[in-house]
């Protein structure tokens, strides 16, 4: 029940050209980030682990396990500071959230069949 | 007051910049708002304006209704409200009060009624903190002791019970007006305002 005005300001705000990812993918998400004045690009790759939110408002959560500890980052998938999202590989999953990742240890952590 | 303005709440949703912060904004609609009165000093003692908003059916006002309009000479409306203002000049009877009365990155306070919550208790109503759960204990949600025994003899006035919540008009100060679009009749705010979707929200500058 959103009303065609909220729509409206939020389709103007979205990006174009978005790639198309689902949950259960890898990606590696490129993210300006601000050291002072100083601007860099950050790349961070890991599995898309929840998708939310519609139009502008749009995020998406990508989970990775750095030494044996799992990291979880949410983007705005519309932010301007997102310059880049490649997709790595496509996964096979049935669940909209990765949840049960957390509490697997080990290789499995990061263990999602391929698609075919 | 310096100046008003009536609007109904359209919604909330979040506005990105070029930096990537993203701010939570309400869109405040304005369908027609006009003075249905001017109130001035030599007459009545003081100045103020009678704000009218929205457009009424002729036929679903009463008569009493229809008189008080009628004899202003004015189309009946829904909603009616008088704001003491420091100065009239400008201001007419029967003239529309548009968005572009307020500025981009002016400050203003927004009046509207907050939702509804009907009979709370004292958690939710003055956010007293909740009892044990377990442990055999009765005493959750419940609001506690209300005070001495023979010695005062009453429940002192003004004890915070559980009551009717919400409905009720509140006012939020300082709110940024983050943009104005003329077009769609619609000022943006910064931040939440009260009530539900479609709520009469009044917006003016002290």
């Amino acid at each position: 029940m959103t009303d065609i005005l909220i729509k409206e300001l939020e389709k103007k705000q979205m990006k174009e050209n978005v790639p198309e990812f689902n949950v259960g993918d890898t990606v590696e998400v490129s993210k300006i980030i601000l050291e002072g004045k100083k601007k860099r690009v950050q790349k961070y790759e890991g599995v898309v682990t929840r998708k939310q939110g519609n139009l502008s408002r749009e995020n998406f959560t990508v989970r990775k396990v750095i030494d044996g500890i799992g990291v979880e980052k949410t983007f705005l998938l519309h932010s301007p500071l997102i310059t880049d999202i490649k997709v790595k590989r496509q996964g096979k999953v049935r669940r909209s959230k990765l949840y049960y990742l957390r509490n697997r240890i080990g290789a499995k952590a990061s263990r999602i069949k391929a698609k075919t | 007051m310096k100046k008003i303005i009536v609007g109904n709440k359209v919604g909330m949703t979040q506005l990105i910049d070029k930096d990537g912060i993203v701010t939570p904004v309400t869109a405040v609609k304005v369908s027609y708002c006009s003075v249905i009165k001017l109130i001035d000093m030599e007459k009545q003692g003081y100045n103020a304006v009678l704000v009218g908003y929205d457009e009424k059916n002729e036929n679903k006002c009463n008569k009493a209704e229809k008189g008080f309009f009628d004899k202003l000479k004015v189309s009946p409306v829904k909603y009616l409200t008088e704001a003491r203002l420091d100065d009239l000049s400008g201001y007419a009877q029967k003239k529309e009060i548009t968005v572009d009365t307020f500025e981009k990155n002016e400050l203003v306070s927004v009046r509207s009624k907050s939702m509804g919550r009907g009979f709370a208790g004292t958690v939710k109503r003055h956010n007293f903190s909740c009892g044990p759960k377990t442990h055999g204990s009765k005493n959750y949600r419940r609001p506690g002791s209300i005070g001495g025994g023979t010695d005062p003899g009453r429940v002192f006035k003004g004890k915070k019970m559980p009551g009717r919540y919400g409905n009720e008009y509140v006012t939020i100060k300082n709110l940024q007006v983050l943009d104005i679009d003329n077009e769609n009749r619609t000022i943006y705010l910064k931040g939440a305002v009260p009530g539900k979707r479609n709520t009469v929200v009044e917006i003016y500058k002290k």
